[in-house]
């Protein structure tokens, strides 16, 4: 989608009325449609919070050490994608391909602490079909792996594409806009974790 | 874009060579031009307004008379929930999409959308959608819950039982709930990527001089719409896929006997749901905007408030959507509270009705085809309006819960309003579409014959709503004094019918009409200023913009005391193609003329197939949903992956 960037300049129309490009615009315009998504899925969690079925409730199955964790390595990768995209704009390729598969990577190790974690809750009889409550916490939780999946495939396409050369500060752009969609996963996490592992319930 | 791209220029990326031709049906499959998007949406929901209003003709033949024997119990739910699908999403929806794809960058004075392929996409995915809702005729029926599918009614019952076993019936339901689930989500993927387009066409796209409040009526509403698009799809979104969950992988989300709360499912419908009325009357209230001035000879009455009307139904849409759950037992607060937003709405929608009004007000008014079906919307839609407001009363709106009195109304806003304002957008807009106006004879004829039909249709639903005539039943006994009004309503929607054919021979007839310039309407907006229909890149030049009504203020001299003056025309000329005050069509093609257009693409196609295949997974287990889900998951974001790579225009040498 990074392309179309060029089409406001290509096809000859003036310099945008916002003074952003489309392409920036239409990634704000975006994230906004999502904090609605995730506001519905964090809406019905709240609702069936302490709805259980008589299963497992929050204090027994979560985990919050180990969950705080892994959300600090989550919330790091967002500083990686930062310094990638610095690099990137002053044209130091190597420092940019550095920090775009340490984000990836930081990414992917979210992913396995969740991976573990809903494997966990499995075996704890915790599962999708237990109760309300069970549903909600890993429509949500699931949902934003989901977004985090997608993201660490978009860095390390772009860290692939950027090791056959002709990668340099013109596309610096295209990154911004998978940075802007990163922070907005990571953001969108604090108020998960906050959410799911910081209220109290009962 | 262009037709003298040699073989050799074409360039290879990955699978496909890019796409070059102008003409013939690759063009049309390949296209970004928002003008042809345009025009294939409007085709297309023509074509499901003949389905759907199938659907009525049999809802009415089995409802004629009492105890019916058309359709059978599980056929009658079948057909009356995908008349309400398809009239919501794949009619009013993408006719009201038609015109934003055909008239936004033209009223805006661009030479396109901001993210043409994202276009495309839209067209392709909501298309994908409609024909993957249908497709569940060749598996175990179509869904059957009713378009607002409440729980348990969706978790629960099945279809007809007495020919099913209890496992057969489970098994059908549950492939039914998920084609509403599924084939909904994938519309509202299409709907997304829309308001995404064109909130960033709207605010980086405008012409010189176009500043906000010189925009067009018609593209304000849209861009209205586009807000609510996108913040209402994301929460129906949520609703479909935990109805999803709950009925293909056991999530007890809306189920009552696994501690889910089934309200929860009517407050996430409805927070979409009563944005989703607005996305699609408020487009109709845009095309007639832009009409009513143009018959009447007169700037619209009080453009501001009309804007900012429009805006404040856009903020107050997202809080009144309880008023469609007051029997729910929400409690008298919450009534209350909703009750009060409910009357309070009613006033920008009627500072609208006064506004167009006082634009017809003392105006030369000229009864054309498009001006009558914009008076039908203004008067129909006051009935529909005043039965609506009636019902932020809870008890009022009690007694006339899931009546017919309800269905009575919301097919007066909705057919009487938006259904007749698109019609008026369709008789308006043809000549700039096509070249051509349609007749104005059979056109006047259209009109007479469907505003007759509709009013025998619908306002006989309110007396039979009156006298306690339940929604959604699929028959009636005798003595119940409903078999008389049922009778007429019965006429009245063979009536309708015959309007629409009298709509298709017109435009069969009309084929050979004379061209009609490009300017037929002695009109006011920016998009008269280019030929009939435009070219590719819209406007040789990108037009200056001074004015509310440009195009107007070209044309004539005016001063309070005395009627409008022609002034001469500027420097194009009479044989211009764009018109005599228009801006210079020279015919040339962007190529020559040096402008650079984004270039046809088959990624969004390729994308849009993909959603459907990996849908379908879902309705199976093991070996062949995981096949289906790879498929379908490996030619999405392959195609996504080769969208990313193709510039959205290849260089020209």
């Amino acid at each position: 989608m990074s392309a179309d960037t060029a089409t406001a300049h290509d096809v000859g129309h003036p310099p945008t009325n916002f003074g952003i490009s489309n392409t920036k615009l239409g990634m704000w315009t975006f994230i906004g449609s999502e904090c609605l998504f995730f506001g519905a899925m964090i809406a019905t969690y709240l609702l069936y919070l302490n709805r259980t079925n008589d299963g497992p409730t929050a204090l027994d199955v979560f985990d919050i050490p180990f969950t705080s964790a892994s959300t600090f390595i989550l919330l790091m990768s967002s500083l990686g994608m930062v310094l990638a995209l610095d690099h990137l704009q002053r044209n130091n390729i190597r420092g940019f391909q550095t920090w775009m598969l340490t984000t990836a990577l930081l990414g992917a190790t979210f992913l396995a602490g969740q991976i573990y974690e809903f494997t966990f809750f499995v075996e704890e009889s915790f599962k999708l079909e237990t109760s309300p409550f069970s549903a909600s916490f890993f429509m949500l939780t699931g949902f934003h792996g989901i977004h985090v999946t997608l993201g660490v495939v978009m860095l390390l396409v772009v860290w692939a594409l950027s090791l056959g050369g002709k990668f340099g500060p013109e596309k610096a752009e295209a990154v911004e806009m998978i940075g802007l969609y990163w922070h907005f996963v990571d953001i969108v996490w604090i108020v998960i974790f906050t959410v799911i592992y910081l209220i109290p319930v009962g | 874009m262009t037709t003298t791209a040699a073989p050799s220029t074409r360039t290879r990326r990955g699978l496909f060579p890019r796409p070059t031709a102008t003409t013939g049906w690759v063009s049309w499959l390949t296209t970004v031009d928002h003008k042809r998007i345009g025009i294939m949406y409007g085709v297309a929901a023509l074509f499901f307004f003949v389905v759907g209003g199938l659907e009525a003709l049999l809802i009415r033949a089995q409802l004629a008379g009492p105890n019916g024997e058309v359709l059978s119990a599980d056929a009658y739910n079948q057909i009356f929930t995908m008349h309400g699908l398809t009239m919501v999403f794949f009619v009013v929806m993408p006719l009201g999409a038609a015109f934003m794809n055909y008239l936004l960058p033209l009223q805006l004075g661009a030479r396109d959308v901001a993210f043409p392929r994202i276009n495309a996409l839209s067209l392709w995915v909501w298309l994908a959608a409609g024909l993957f809702l249908y497709s569940a005729v060749f598996f175990d029926g179509l869904p059957n819950g009713s378009w607002v599918n409440y729980s348990p009614l969706a978790g629960q019952v099945g279809p007809d039982p007495a020919s099913l076993t209890l496992q057969q019936a489970a098994a059908a339901h549950q492939s039914r709930m998920l084609f509403y689930s599924l084939g909904l989500q994938i519309a509202g993927v299409a709907s997304l990527a829309s308001a995404v387009n064109f909130i960033t066409t709207v605010l980086n796209m405008r012409a010189p001089g176009m500043t906000l409040m010189r925009m067009p009526v018609f593209t304000w509403m849209t861009f209205v719409v586009a807000f609510l698009l996108l913040f209402a799809m994301p929460v129906i979104g949520i609703a479909l896929w935990q109805l999803m969950f709950q009925v293909r992988f056991g999530a007890p989300f809306y189920d009552p006997t696994n501690g889910g709360d089934p309200v929860l499912w009517q407050h996430m419908f409805w927070l979409f749901g009563h944005p989703e009325v607005y996305i699609m009357i408020l487009p109709a209230f845009g095309i007639i905007s832009e009409i009513l001035p143009v018959f009447s000879r007169k700037p619209l009455f009080g453009y501001t408030a009309i804007v900012f009307s429009g805006i404040a139904i856009g903020f107050m849409g997202w809080g009144v959507w309880a008023h469609h759950m007051f029997t729910a037992g929400l409690g008298p607060v919450a009534d209350a509270a909703f009750g009060i937003a409910t009357m309070f709405i009613a006033v920008p929608t009627g500072i609208k009705i006064f506004n167009w009004l006082g634009t017809m007000w003392g105006g030369q008014i000229r009864f054309t085809t498009p001006m009558l079906f914009s008076i039908g919307l203004v008067s129909m839609f006051t009935i529909g309006g005043l039965s609506g407001v009636t019902h932020s009363l809870v008890p009022h709106d009690t007694q006339q819960h899931d009546t017919y009195y309800v269905v009575a109304h919301f097919h007066y806003v909705l057919f009487g309003g938006a259904l007749f304002g698109l019609f008026a957008g369709i008789y308006f807009w043809f000549p700039k579409m096509f070249g051509h106006k349609l007749k104005e004879g059979w056109g006047k004829l259209h009109f007479a014959l469907m505003i007759l039909g509709f009013n025998l249709t619908f306002a006989p639903m309110h007396l039979l709503g009156l006298n306690g005539m339940p929604r959604r039943y699929y028959t009636y006994a005798d003595g119940m004094g409903w078999n008389f009004w049922n009778l007429v309503v019965g006429v009245g929607a063979l009536i309708i019918a015959a309007s629409f054919i009298v709509f298709v021979l017109n435009v069969i007839m009309s084929r050979k009409e004379p061209h009609a310039g490009a300017d037929p309407w002695d009109a006011r907006s920016v998009e008269w200023l280019t030929s009939s229909p435009p070219p590719v890149h819209n406007f040789d030049e990108i037009p200056t913009i001074s004015d509310r009504d440009e195009l107007w203020y070209r044309k004539y001299a005016q001063s309070p005391d005395t009627e409008p003056v022609k002034v001469p025309a500027g420097g194009a000329g009479e044989e211009n193609p764009g018109g005599p005050y228009g801006d210079k069509v020279s015919g040339k093609t962007a190529k020559e003329l040096g402008i650079h257009m984004p270039d046809p693409s088959w990624f969004p196609l390729l994308l849009s197939i993909g959603l459907p295949i990996a849908a379908y997974g879902v309705f199976y287990e093991g070996v062949t949903m995981i096949a289906l889900l790879a498929i379908g998951g490996v030619i999405t974001f392959g195609a996504m992956l080769g969208w990313a790579l193709e510039p959205s225009a290849e260089e020209h040498h």
